[in-house]
């Protein structure tokens, strides 16, 4: 028992809380210099490629998943477990002296850091008591007048209850920020999506649906709200430099309300009921149509991904199901197509046609690269859409036919078995992330009160005065008393001894009038 | 205007790195210095028995000398004060005409930033020095700190003037960066006397090894170290809000309010590492010394924040712009 009693006072101690602190900022630090998973997974997976004796073993010590890492969240739940055994004691104490009165005036008011000596008053000591106190009200003071035995009268006054209100205020705003950041990740999700422009690409709300998502433990996948979601046009305006200036999107929206069109833009998301859809990246996405040995025309429009500023982007078109004979409907699986290209919005005037100029299509060409074989994509191992398999290439399955060949919008290229390529000209993608966040304004409205806490607690000045007053002779209006006062800052206040000085001259001036 | 703005950079530089000269000139010839103070303490006290012995003081008999010394050293420092005036409106007019030039806030990038910082504590030093001209022995400090901090600005992340790319167009540009450039500033300034305290009670102590050296004229020990304390006192509020206002800006721009970026995290961390400094401050039993280590490894984190993760790091907040 007195075991527990003894850690739980350890726990609480500032100085615990002071290392917890440390400790804190500390296990931060890797999470800032180490890839996460969460912050991009592609990082992640390169550094564990690059370090192979080192990766594993910070894996498994959760060294790309810092802020989700047991020891992270030790860290951070002894810290709130040793505010919570500070706080409230505090709380109690505080409610306590808001209740109480301030205490009654010390023996010797001179020893106090502040001390004015006794001057006269007009008035009986209780007249005149009952009057400082009454001025001290006025100026927000909390005052109490106390009838000593030896026939003085004292004043206690104190001011500055704020500044430990604010401390309060302070730290429980923490644990509501706690508190919203929890409930965000038990009952929150997100899904992040590549939209191509176009009625055959439009997107509807579900898991299914996202290239990449994440969901609360707390939440039911079916409970997503249905909507759909179609790109019908996306706009980026660009300086001269080639650095963008503005992006918008516009979209056809089913599902939330009446189907509408709606429009978007970095900054700017499109929110629908709790549920917000970001506008985060966009790209080129060329359209190319293969028509096979038998005739059969495939069209597929195929994402392209950016490599640099000014939008060169590098994608793949792969037509599995080329060259399947339609009478038989036999497969010849040595004669799948797929096509690897290089898009430039706005190709050099002069050769080498690698990069692209401009981000914008002032004069757009694909360069294609023609590969026949074996896509290998029946192997069951997934595969990226924006890259042929090397391992196809480098096992031969795959060949290269001819030269790659640039292409402008509309070009066809006939290809040696006489089956053609045709570049029809592009549409737009952008990456979308949809997100539901339901601790987002707990976590907003507990950053607000511990703002304002924490202005009240570092300006607040806690700071106490007393006066004595004592019978002294008489005056021509009856009785005369004379007033000493004393006064105590609770905190460090440089200005106590002007605001002191103040209070007693009010008080004379309140007393001789 | 981009051109004008160069050159004004120029100017501030100078008029430190004269205002610097001046504070030193004051520093080693001044009332307060070792020389002027042996030489004025009365004979009773170099020959008092027991005390310990006095420092290896040449013993100036007569004190009018002295005092023409003391009053050319005092015209330094005020010379000093004037420059530094010059120097921070050199510095406004640098960064009003970066503004007009760029048509935007000035402080889109990384040298823009810096730029706004030293600004915002150096007119914060002159507003101190304005209330209590006691801590003037300060400045050949602050001087130095701006020399350093705008010489490696112009020189290492000068970048020419573009405009705002999409992420950054909104008007939390203002309120978050302006939060972050102002208490970065106040953090800046009160590093100071935090540093300066260390180095004065070291030296009160009995250290004279360099950098205690230095203690030798700067203000009182607890007297700095109050100081310290208003200013992160001040600037921490500025600072919880701006990370605040960034993370209602970063909820509209890239869909979550905290995603640990390396900005974010190190933002987290100096803002950590200063509530341990103003919980230290406010704890008793925590020497003072101890509290404004905390604070001088704030301000290294803020350090870190600025130069190592744009420099070093890539993230979200790739604004830099510097290759």
């Amino acid at each position: 028992m007195s075991l527990l009693r003894n850690s739980w006072r350890q726990l609480t101690s500032m100085r615990t809380a002071l290392i917890l602190l440390f400790l804190l900022a500390i296990a931060a630090i890797p999470g800032s210099v180490l890839p996460q998973k969460d912050v991009s997974i592609e990082d992640v997976r390169a550094y564990l490629r690059a370090h192979p004796d080192l990766g594993p073993w910070l894996d498994r010590l959760w060294g790309f998943e810092v802020f989700a890492s047991p020891w992270f969240a030790a860290i951070y739940l002894l810290l709130f477990t040793s505010l919570v055994g500070c706080v409230v004691p505090r709380l109690r104490d505080h409610v306590r002296a808001l209740r109480a009165v301030p205490p009654d005036a010390p023996r010797r008011l001179e020893r106090l850091p502040q001390h004015a000596d006794g001057a006269a008053h007009d008035g009986d000591p209780a007249v005149v008591a009952a009057a400082l106190r009454g001025g001290l009200r006025r100026r927000r003071w909390r005052a109490v007048v106390r009838e000593q035995s030896d026939g003085t009268w004292t004043v206690s006054a104190e001011k500055g209850y704020l500044k430990e209100t604010g401390n309060l205020l302070f730290h429980s705003a923490l644990l509501a920020v706690l508190l919203g950041v929890g409930v965000g990740s038990w009952f929150g999700w997100h899904g992040n999506r590549l939209v191509v422009a176009g009625p055959d690409t439009a997107f509807c709300n579900t898991l299914q649906q996202y290239d990449e998502y994440g969901l609360g433990p707390r939440v039911d996948s079916a409970g997503l709200p249905p909507f759909c979601l179609e790109l019908t046009d996306f706009r980026a305006t660009y300086l001269d430099t080639g650095q963008p200036s503005s992006f918008r999107a516009a979209a056809r929206l089913d599902g939330v309300g009446p189907a509408r069109t709606v429009e978007f833009s970095v900054n700017d998301p499109l929110r629908l009921n709790g549920t917000n859809v970001y506008l985060l990246g966009h790209g080129y996405a060329p359209v190319i149509r293969y028509t096979d040995r038998y005739g059969q025309a495939q069209t597929t429009v195929a994402p392209f991904l950016a490599t640099d500023g000014m939008l060169t982007s590098e994608g793949a078109a792969k037509f599995p199901d080329a060259n399947v004979d339609p009478r038989s409907g036999v497969r010849d699986s040595r004669a799948q197509m797929g096509f690897e290209g290089l898009y430039l919005p706005t190709v050099p005037d002069s050769p080498p046609y690698v990069r692209s100029v401009f981000p914008a299509e002032r004069s757009p060409a694909l360069l294609l690269w023609a590969y026949r074989g074996d896509l290998g994509e029946n192997a069951g191992i997934p595969s990226s859409v924006f890259r042929l398999d090397r391992r196809q290439v480098d096992a031969g399955r795959l060949t290269q036919v001819g030269e790659p060949k640039l292409m402008r919008p509309g070009e066809k290229w006939t290809l040696d078995d006489g089956t053609t390529v045709e570049f029809l000209g592009t549409r737009q993608w952008v990456t979308v992330s949809v997100r539901h966040d339901p601790g987002t304004f707990v976590v907003l409205g507990g950053v607000g009160v511990l703002i304002v806490g924490l202005l009240l607690s570092l300006s607040g000045k806690r700071r106490r005065v007393w006066f004595r007053v004592t019978p002294h002779g008489e005056s021509p209006t009856g009785g005369s008393s004379l007033v000493e006062a004393g006064g105590l800052p609770r905190t460090e206040y440089p200005g106590f001894a002007e605001e002191f000085a103040r209070v007693v001259g009010d008080a004379r001036a309140g007393g001789t009038n | 205007m981009a051109a004008l703005s160069d050159q004004l950079l120029v100017v501030a530089i100078l008029s430190y790195l004269a205002a610097m000269v001046c504070h030193a000139t004051e520093y080693a010839f001044g009332t307060r210095s070792h020389v002027g103070r042996a030489a004025t303490r009365p004979a009773r006290e170099l020959v008092a028995v027991g005390a310990p012995a006095p420092d290896l003081a040449p013993d100036i008999p007569p004190a009018s000398p002295t005092r023409s010394r003391n009053g050319r050293a005092a015209l330094a420092g005020r010379a000093a004060v004037a420059v530094t005036v010059i120097a921070v409106l050199a510095h406004l007019g640098c960064l009003v005409a970066r503004g007009v030039a760029a048509d935007r806030a000035p402080w889109g990038n990384m040298y823009e930033f810096v730029l706004a910082v030293t600004f915002v504590g150096a007119v914060g030093w002159l507003g101190l020095l304005a209330r209590r001209p006691a801590i003037r022995h300060l400045g050949l400090f602050v001087a130095l700190a701006m020399v350093l901090l705008l010489g490696v600005d112009g020189m290492v992340l000068y970048t020419p003037i573009v405009p705002l790319v999409p992420a950054l167009n909104s008007f939390w540009f203002v309120i978050h960066v302006s939060a972050a450039v102002l208490a970065s500033g106040v953090f800046l300034l009160g590093f100071v006397p935090a540093a300066m305290f260390l180095i004065r009670s070291g030296y009160d102590r009995g250290k004279r090894g360099f950098p205690y050296s230095l203690g030798r004229r700067v203000p009182a020990a607890d007297a700095l170290e109050r100081l310290a304390f208003r200013l992160h006192a001040f600037a921490f509020p500025i600072w919880t809000f701006g990370v605040s206002a960034g993370a209602i800006w970063a909820e509209a721009a890239w869909g979550r309010y905290w995603g640990w970026d390396p900005k974010e995290t190190w933002a987290f961390i100096s803002w950590v590492v200063y509530a341990g400094y103003l919980h230290a401050r406010a704890t008793p039993s925590v020497r003072r010394s101890t509290a404004t280590w905390i604070a001088v490894i704030g301000f290294l984190t803020m350090l870190m924040n600025l130069f190592g993760v744009n420099l070093f790091f890539e993230g979200l907040h790739s604004y830099a712009g510097v290759d």
